[in-house]
């Protein structure tokens, strides 16, 4: 399992897609690669799937340090633990100055898993910016 | 103290800059080769178990044969004395009693077994439990480094490229507008499709003879004939 056989994968899907969604897929080059997964119709938000030895992970960005109404922080952080359990396969993250919610699968999952993965990822992210809007300035 | 603090405490120190790794690649490598020396020595262990199981219950079927032979000469011995045989009596008695001796050296060796199986039980337990947490704790050095260098690719081919990460509400907004936009051809689709149905409707009534007629060139002959 690395990047290039889920591009290949999400590439061919084309109409016969599970979740409803089209992927358009690039990989990105660095020292770790990188894919870029863009939902067709929702291509600002991308999901970027990377594959270490032992899981497959997906991270999609939400808002950077400098978007949050400073005085709403801390009722985001409350927000965002009390979301972490009902949100289904996603969760909170940071990384660096930036929030992103994630899914972590293992590299034994099939592509329909992961194809179902990146969908339900994009779906959240669209429902938490939608729901969390109130927390950006 | 454990793998988290190391890694929170670079987090603190600002080791998340691009190139700066959470534990030097040495300590990782350092930290691989402990985690294989611990799998050998679980290897090698769980053979040892295996060998000692295998005297284990080779000594306790000897211990149990043993007490079988001995509770039978008891026997022997027994129906030498009704037969006032005191002779033969005393000659099974010293065999019982050999057997007496065998059976206590077959018993100390069973317990020894036992006992070193338990401790070889123990640290396979152990050694089990150590690798699988090292395991962790090395799949949480290597998930960090590889998030750090995988968004330093994402920031170089952004940063590198007309495409830019909006904000979130902009994103938000251009997504949606987009959907609306889709959601509105789709309205404007049926609409056009359920008005295409009714003219074929119309067409079927129509070659029926049914409802308003269209006028042709026969019933303008027709018409003109008849006023004549």
């Amino acid at each position: 399992m690395n990047i290039h056989t889920i591009a290949n994968h999400l590439n061919d899907l084309c109409d016969k897609s599970h979740t409803g969604l089209q992927f358009d897929c690039y990989p990105i080059d660095g020292e770790v690669e990188v894919l870029q997964v863009n939902i067709v119709g929702r291509e600002e938000i991308p999901v970027f799937v990377s594959v270490t030895e032992n899981q497959v992970l997906c991270i999609s960005y939400l808002w950077g340090e400098d978007e949050v109404n400073q005085d709403r922080r801390l009722a985001m952080f409350e927000t965002m633990l009390e979301l972490n359990i009902p949100m289904p396969l996603s969760s909170f993250a940071k990384i660096d100055d930036k929030y992103v919610i994630y899914g972590a699968l293992s590299v034994q999952s099939d592509m329909q898993e992961i194809e179902l993965e990146l969908s339900v990822l994009s779906d959240n992210c669209l429902e938490v910016i939608d729901e969390m809007v109130d927390y950006l300035k | 103290m454990g793998i988290l603090n190391k890694i929170l405490t670079a987090f603190r120190g600002g080791a998340t800059e691009v190139g700066q790794s959470i534990v030097d690649a040495n300590s990782t490598r350092i930290f691989e080769q402990e985690i294989r020396d611990a799998e050998n020595h679980l290897t090698k262990a769980k053979r040892e178990l295996t060998d000692v199981m295998a005297k284990e219950m080779q000594a306790s079927r000897e211990v149990d044969r043993l007490k079988r032979s001995i509770s039978e000469h008891e026997g022997y011995a027994t129906q030498a004395l009704e037969k006032e045989n005191e002779t033969l009596a005393m000659e099974v008695a010293e065999k019982i009693s050999q057997l007496d001796q065998e059976l206590a050296e077959q018993e100390s060796a069973n317990a020894n077994f036992t006992a070193h199986a338990t401790r070889l039980k123990d640290l396979v337990r152990k050694t089990e439990r150590q690798l699988t947490d090292y395991q962790r704790q090395l799949s949480m050095v290597k998930t960090t480094e590889s998030v750090q260098k995988a968004t330093a690719s994402i920031t170089d081919s952004f940063a590198g490229s007309s495409s830019k990460l909006l904000n979130a509400k902009d994103s938000l907004e251009r997504i949606k507008a987009r959907q609306q936009q889709f959601d509105d051809r789709l309205v404007a689709a049926e609409q056009l499709a359920d008005e295409n149905s009714d003219k074929s409707l119309h067409d079927k009534l129509a070659e029926a003879g049914i409802g308003e007629q269209k006028s042709n060139a026969n019933a303008v002959l027709d018409r003109l004939k008849a006023r004549k």
